[in-house]
């Protein structure tokens, strides 16, 4: 039996350990807000906070997480009210929408570790998300917005 | 009107509703098939406008009824109904704006509930071609104004005064000789027994009066469930007992299976079943491919089962399909006449003639959509009954076509559509619905059937693979007296009927026969090219391969003659006119010519216009260059200068790019704004890495690391975009596609002028690495 911690919660698998986390999120735990977009760690859609880490939910299992303490988007703030969050809406970023939940937990990863990035390190640090809308330019805003205060 | 205190019953409909055998999409009236006709006819407004559009055209028309899509409940809240489909343009938002401004609602009042596939109820709603605004600004306007009428009658009756005396403002009618005032709430069952005003009698709003309209200040409706995770798209979808599936489908396009040994994958732990998909003939339109399916507990269960079988196919006679090998034989053709779609003068004889002869063959490869949500779809099939959530572009379209496969009455199909994680015209196939249906009937329980990436990259309806050959014969001044273009590309039709070899009418007007020049000798050739998979729309199909040679050869015509690139393209537009190109039948994108005609004054506008917010002509540093390239598509005209920067590695930066767009007039400028800063994201995708090639028949890509999509460290560093503000009585033209096809031909220009280096094969790679 797996115990995994998420969003808070003691959830429990007693099933294939290498189950992607992903699928175990998404198909077992009903938490549809982390997207599959590639399934090889190429496109960031499915990005989850572990520990204090942005981590491709599509490539851990979830034996890697075992004991450990999993943040999806649904967990990121009671109200949706994440600095992130509320930036994201100021900027009117999305277009689909598909890939930005991953996209925010991979900026509210940046803030933690680097909380006032440049430019060039917001660039770097989103480059592993894609969003084939394109919405790079108001994803780059948003996150220096919520970097410098919302 | 229904008014009705519960807004979910706008979503009932009577089962069996009698549908007439309606003609398939326009595909097919372009290919020639008739049969069929229209059951809802346009309503349109000729008196306060001064135009018409082609929606009338499209499959089921349009229907203006404010009972079908508005409902206001006693509380006062205002359901609108979208019956578009949301992929990221804003569309969901931006029609039932339009509606609720007319119909002076109060927008923080109003909820927008997404319809199901039903064109006899709905009219017409394939989202896709850049039509949504262009077809829905007047009905959706006349719905809104419809529904205001209404309410303001029945507040004249309570009142007992003439209803000239009342007006509604902003979520209250208000009769101001009294002062009193009623809510909409408060009207709403008494609004509902009034009679739907006769559409030539309405009154619309003073665009001066606007409150939404043209502003830019309303978010999209799913914003906040969007940076929450609550959005809903295709794959998000769970019913109780629904089972998880992936499908192995052949290799080559047309291929069948010969056998498949099960045993491993299901020992896969939470794999419960393998069966066989059944799969159409080649060309098989939007029906399934076929395969094997793998049913699990979970997603990842049917992936790891899938990947355990053991699979042995019959290729069939796409297997010799060699891109390498197919290029080739498109230039070879290219290079031969080929079936004259558009002859203005003799151009033969002029190239003959002409003091110099400039030659460029372009070449672009397929593209493949790689929306972020690959193609995934939900069924839940109950003997001849049947219910689908899906991602889909075309909810009618998929509702006919799973009453089809199933062999049941459409009226038994329920289509519901959910959030679109991207579409680029890849989800108006509705094969991945159909395979879902398929199983679900099959299995006897709601199945989700999930594509993976590679599957999507794998089994695409690709974007066709083009040589564009063009030559220019130029007089002694430098001034362009000939211009020959051949186009060799397989077709769309190829994906509906064996044997289509050349290019349909719609596709032949996008770039092509409607190539705006002032030349006096024009030759349009369209040699026979055969297609060997699935080929199908792709975000502004045709336009792209077309705009990129048509604009490189504007910059070659400049760098041959030393000219500047703006001028030299302002020469060849020529003076102010409407074109009226000598091609039998003009395709121009389903609208009426008078309403949406070749206007260069407009095509010059945003070349200037783009030329002076964009700086054309200022100096850059040492590796930089600026291109422009200009194009009308989706009756919209746009124009961009990119900077590029390349570095002595050959390494390509884009420090800016700006865009101009004339779109006439336009509902929503903050969504306008993202497409085309989007488009310009796709663009550079297309030119920089889009690249889908086959090989004994098979894709050779797979996913994100070898079909490669922009980055954001890769992106332009700035992306300015201007709107061109509309005359009165400017109708309303395409936003989400017309952004693309200008980009790639306007980096290439900008290339050439920082290196010296013209790429004219698509797509860059490592071109510019020594």
């Amino acid at each position: 039996m797996i115990k995994v911690k998420i969003n808070g919660q003691e959830q429990s698998w007693d099933g294939d350990p290498d189950l992607p986390l992903l699928w175990f999120l998404r198909d077992e735990a009903g938490l549809t807000g982390t997207k599959f977009g590639c399934g090889q760690a190429l496109c960031g859609a499915c990005t989850v906070i572990v520990d204090k880490e942005a981590v491709r939910s599509c490539i851990t299992s979830i034996n890697d997480v075992a004991g450990r303490e999993v943040t999806t988007i649904e967990g990121l703030h009671p109200n949706g009210d994440h600095p992130v969050q509320k930036a994201w809406r100021q900027v009117n970023v999305p277009q689909c929408g598909f890939c930005q939940a991953g996209q925010i937990m991979q900026a509210a990863a940046l803030l933690m570790e680097n909380p006032k990035p440049s430019h060039d390190q917001i660039r770097e640090a989103m480059a592993g998300n894609i969003c084939r809308c394109g919405c790079y330019q108001r994803i780059e805003n948003a996150v220096h917005l919520a970097s410098t205060g919302v | 009107m229904n008014f009705i205190d519960n807004p979910g019953k706008l979503r009932g409909f009577e089962k069996n509703i009698k549908v007439e055998k309606v003609s398939r999409r326009s595909i097919l009236k372009g290919l020639g098939i008739t049969g069929g006709f229209v059951l809802a006819a346009p309503v349109m407004s000729r008196q306060a406008f001064a135009y018409e559009t082609g929606a009338g055209k499209m499959p089921h028309g349009v229907v203006v009824d404010p009972r079908v899509f508005v409902a206001v409940a006693a509380d006062g809240t205002v359901t609108i109904l979208a019956h578009r489909s949301e992929m990221g343009t804003g569309v969901r938002t931006s029609l039932p704006l339009i509606v609720a401004e007319e119909m002076e609602a109060d927008w923080s009042k109003v909820k927008v509930q997404q319809a199901h596939g039903d064109e006899v109820k709905f009219g017409n709603q394939d989202t896709d071609g850049s039509r949504s605004t262009r077809h829905y600004l007047i009905p959706m306007r006349q719905i809104g104004a419809s529904a205001r009428t209404m309410l303001e009658q029945a507040a004249a009756k309570r009142w007992k005064v003439p209803a000239t005396e009342v007006k509604a403002v902003n979520h209250e009618v208000v009769h101001s000789a009294s002062g009193r005032k009623l809510g909409f709430g408060e009207l709403a069952a008494d609004a509902a027994k009034e009679s739907v005003p006769s559409i030539e009698g309405l009154k619309l709003k003073d665009p001066k009066d606007f409150r939404y309209l043209g502003k830019g200040q309303v978010g999209i409706v799913d914003l906040h469930d969007i940076t929450t995770g609550k959005a809903q798209y295709g794959a998000d979808v769970r019913l109780p007992g629904m089972k998880y599936a992936v499908i192995a489908r052949p290799p080559v396009t047309g291929g069948k299976l010969v056998k498949f040994e099960p045993e491993a994958a299901l020992k896969v732990p939470g794999v419960e079943k393998v069966m066989q998909v059944r799969g159409w003939p080649w060309p098989s339109k939007f029906q399934p491919l076929g395969g094997v399916a793998v049913i699990a507990r979970n997603t990842g269960a049917a992936i790891k089962g899938r990947d355990a079988l053991k699979l042995t196919w019959d290729d069939g006679a796409n297997g010799k399909y060699d891109s390498v090998a197919y290029r080739k034989e498109l230039e070879e053709a290219a290079r031969k006449p080929g079936l004259v779609v558009r002859q203005e003068g003799d151009a033969d004889a002029a190239l003959k003639t002409a003091d110099k002869v400039i030659v460029g063959e372009y070449y672009l490869p397929h593209l493949a959509h790689v929306s972020m949500e690959p193609p995934v779809a939900v069924a839940d099939v109950k003997g001849d009954k049947a219910e689908i959530w899906a991602p889909v572009q075309s909810p009618g379209g998929t509702r006919e076509d799973v009453a089809k496969t199933l062999g049941i009455p459409e009226g038994n199909v329920t289509v519901n559509v959910t959030l679109l994680g991207g579409g680029f015209g890849r989800k108006s196939k509705c094969d991945f619905a159909l395979e879902a249906a398929l199983l679900s009937k099959e299995l006897g329980a709601p199945v989700k059937v999930q594509w993976t990436r590679e599957d999507d990259v794998r089994h695409d309806f690709l974007h066709t693979v083009s040589v564009e050959r063009i030559e220019a014969g130029l007089d002694k001044s430098g001034k362009v007296i000939a211009w020959r273009h051949r186009s060799v590309a397989p077709t769309i039709a190829s994906t509906f009927a064996a044997g289509a070899n050349h290019a349909a009418p719609f596709e032949l007007g996008m770039g092509l026969v409607d190539m705006p020049f002032e030349i006096a000798n024009i030759s349009c050739e369209n040699p026979e090219a055969a297609a060997f998979t699935r080929i199908g729309w792709f975000r502004s199909v045709s336009n792209i391969p077309r705009a990129f040679a048509v604009q490189s050869m504007v910059g070659e015509i400049a760098a041959a003659t030393g000219r500047d690139q703006k001028e030299t393209l302002l020469a060849l537009i020529g003076s102010p006119r409407i074109v009226k190109p000598d091609v039998k039948d003009l395709w121009n994108y389903g609208e009426p010519y008078d309403s949406y005609p070749i206007d260069t004054a407009r095509l010059r506008k945003v070349v200037e216009l783009v030329a002076e917010k964009g700086e054309w002509g200022r100096k850059v540093a040492k590796g930089h260059g600026l291109g422009i390239a200009v194009h009308r598509s989706f009756v919209s005209y746009i124009a961009t200068i990119v900077e590029v920067a390349v570095d002595e590695k050959g390494k390509l930066t884009v420090p800016r790019v700006d865009t101009a767009i004339d779109c006439g007039t336009y509902v929503n400028p903050e969504r306008i704004a993202s497409q085309i800063e989007g488009a310009a994201i796709m663009g550079l995708s297309v030119a920089k890495y889009g690249k889908i090639s086959f090989k004994d028949g098979k894709v050779e890509q797979k996913n994100f690391d070898d079909f490669q999509v922009i980055r954001m460290d890769e992106s332009p560093m700035v992306t300015n975009v201007y709107i061109v503000p509309p005359g009165p009585d400017t109708p309303p033209s395409g936003v989400g596609e017309p952004g693309v096809p200008p980009f790639a031909p306007a980096l290439m220009n900008a290339i050439f002028a920082a290196t010296g280096k013209r790429i004219r094969n698509l797509p860059l790679g490592k071109q510019l690495e020594a």
